[in-house]
């Protein structure tokens, strides 16, 4: 008998082909509604004069990119964007230099880490512990004049005097970054460790073979093999750090001293929700952080798909391979 | 074989000292919330708990912060949201899997590609719509839009592949079991390991959601517990520092159990997530 061409049997004669689109009806019913909706609405408000609380009704701008133009020249918005990319690179950097360090020992075959499961436990906890709460939590710890930090930095004679860290545009940065570090390493570790443990056993055991030092490996095997997960991780991050709200919001009040800590999206909320109400002008800065999200996530996009059809491939040679012994 | 056992001692160093800075801002804040405003002026750093954490209970209460609606609001919000988004995840999934139709592969397509785009951007339009059709301060605005949960949908996708095996499908057919019936009584037992992955995860990120909330929910009886939080950046509680320590704890105190009970799903359910072989 010969092998049909898909691995699925057909039931003749009746077609099922409704029920596909009937089961996917509430998703894409509350898609189009809550999300594409939204999106398209967002764009509208951009090239519109909609401002003003109690405001619905708006018309559109006669120089359609007004808000636009006004958004590139307006200096707060410039600052936000540098902010966010340079807080973002201060917490990326390290974390994930730590991530991978972690990483290269707790899968060092030859050392033999013990309690790891304990150490990854204590390394996410920050992640999952709700960012409000850690942002005013570390408010209170980096308070001035006494607060924690000061506390513990005093009688270790480290400072003289209690350091004011909400008045200093760096020390209000790296706060911020370290925050973000604090609680994200231990995911992208845990990521990492994950992606080792997928890796052929057989490579690590011909380089262990071939006389490969734990070190050799880690660059010339263990590395290559997680190219595609790394670049996954720098661009989610890099999705999540663009969109960074929660700390710098709550961590000092309304973008710290000379707006060190302002970040788009505590721009976009100023602009829109606290007191002035410029929903055009916010919604312009959104649909320009939209276009960077969406060229960023294209690279994920093109990164899965390949890999879901590089797997797709694998298994039609298997098939084939299977086929082939069949008919031997 | 010497110089192992020394690198290893460093690395355990390494490992105690991450683990203390994981644990200590947590400690400090349990610590400070039983100790009153005037002892953590003197010295804000103490291991050992005082008794006075019914004074900043009453300070705290006394005020704006009212941590009771806050996290009846949050469970609310949560739960509802956990449950659609795992539920018709899953049925979108299924109708992913399990059927050949003209548009599936379009579909899951345009799923792959949104799957990144998160709902900040898009927030002033989401808030002119909810305030057009009157549902700013209605939680149902932050609980139906989890039914579309692109992510989910993409994760039970690929959890449902292997796992589903269709003949199963096919004799509950010609045993006469109508195609949703299959669904509710067949699929969804089999895919239970990766609805409770995917519940827990989803529950967090709804329970520690600020933007939107915050956004949406202008009046106090509606805030979710984030957003009560926000409240303590105010004025009000300036100077409180026990009262602030206080409400920290009751706002993490719940996600801290929840962890603790099930941190070894969780950390199973991070390394899964990861795009791997």
């Amino acid at each position: 008998m010969p092998l049909k061409k898909e691995g699925k049997p057909k039931i003749k004669g009746v077609s099922y082909a409704k029920y596909g689109y009937l089961f996917s009806l509430p998703f894409v019913i509350v898609f189009l509604v809550f999300m594409l909706y939204p999106t398209l609405f967002t764009a509208v408000i951009g090239f519109t004069d909609f401002k003003g609380v109690v405001a619905t009704s708006f018309k559109f701008l006669e120089q359609p990119f007004d808000n636009f133009a006004s958004i590139f020249a307006n200096k707060t918005f410039r600052t936000s964007l540098v902010n966010t990319i340079v807080i973002w690179t201060m917490n990326f950097i390290p974390q994930m230099g730590l991530a991978l360090l972690l990483t290269a020992w707790f899968t060092n075959r030859s050392r033999r880490i013990r309690g790891q499961g304990a150490f990854k436990v204590l390394f996410y906890l920050p992640n999952i512990i709700t960012a409000a709460s850690v942002a005013i939590l570390y408010g209170v710890i980096f308070a001035y004049p006494i607060g924690p930090i000061n506390d513990i930095l005093q009688s270790l004679h480290l400072l003289k005097a209690p350091f004011d860290f909400s008045t200093s545009p760096w020390a209000a940065k790296f706060v911020v970054a370290f925050i973000q570090f604090w609680q994200w390493y231990g995911y992208t570790t845990i990521i990492l460790i994950s992606g080792v443990l997928g890796i052929n056993p057989e490579l690590f055991e011909a380089a262990e073979i071939d006389g490969a030092s734990p070190r050799q490996t880690f660059f010339q095997i263990t590395l290559p093999c997680m190219r595609t997960i790394l670049i996954f991780t720098l661009i989610t991050s890099l999705i999540g750090g663009l969109n960074m709200f929660d700390i710098p919001k709550l961590y000092i009040w309304n973008g710290g001293p000379a707006n060190a800590t302002m970040t788009t999206s505590v721009f976009i909320y100023a602009q829109a929700f606290s007191g002035t109400y410029l929903y055009n002008k916010a919604a312009a800065a959104s649909m320009i952080m939209f276009v960077i999200i969406a060229i960023l996530s294209a690279f994920t996009f093109f990164l899965m798909r390949d890999r879901s059809e590089a797997r797709a491939i694998r298994a039609m040679k298997r098939m084939e391979k299977l086929k082939k012994g069949a008919a031997v | 074989m010497k110089l192992r056992r020394k690198v290893n001692i460093g690395i355990y160093i390494v490992c105690g000292i991450l683990a203390i800075l994981s644990i200590m801002p947590f400690w400090i804040m349990i610590v400070n919330a039983t100790r009153s405003t005037v002892q953590i002026q003197q010295h804000a750093v103490s291991l050992i708990p005082s008794t006075h954490i019914l004074e900043n209970w009453k300070v705290l209460t006394g005020k704006t912060f009212n941590p009771f609606t806050g996290f009846i609001n949050s469970v609310i919000i949560s739960t509802g949201a956990t449950a659609c988004a795992v539920y018709f995840s899953t049925l979108t999934a299924y109708a992913l899997v399990a059927y050949e139709w003209k548009m599936r592969q379009p579909f899951f397509t345009v799923i792959l590609a949104v799957m990144m785009i998160p709902t900040q951007v898009i927030s002033i339009g989401f808030y002119q719509f909810m305030y057009r059709i009157g549902m700013t301060n209605n939680l149902l605005a932050l609980i139906l839009p989890a039914i579309a949960a692109p992510m989910t949908v993409f994760f039970m996708r690929q959890y449902m592949l292997p796992s589903l095996n269709l003949d199963i499908v096919a004799s509950a057919r010609i045993d006469g079991a109508g195609e949703f019936r299959t669904f509710n009584s067949i699929v969804l037992p089999i895919m239970k390991p990766a609805m409770a992955t995917q519940a827990i995860f989803t529950y967090v990120i709804s329970w520690n959601a600020l933007f939107m909330p915050m956004i949406l929910l202008t009046k106090k009886e509606n805030y979710t517990m984030p957003v009560m939080v926000s409240l303590l950046k105010g004025d009000i509680y300036k100077t409180e520092y026990g009262a602030v320590y206080l409400a920290l704890t009751l706002s993490i105190l719940p996600l801290f159990i929840v962890y603790f009970l099930l941190s070894k799903y969780i950390i199973a359910g991070v390394a899964l997530g990861s795009v791997k072989e």
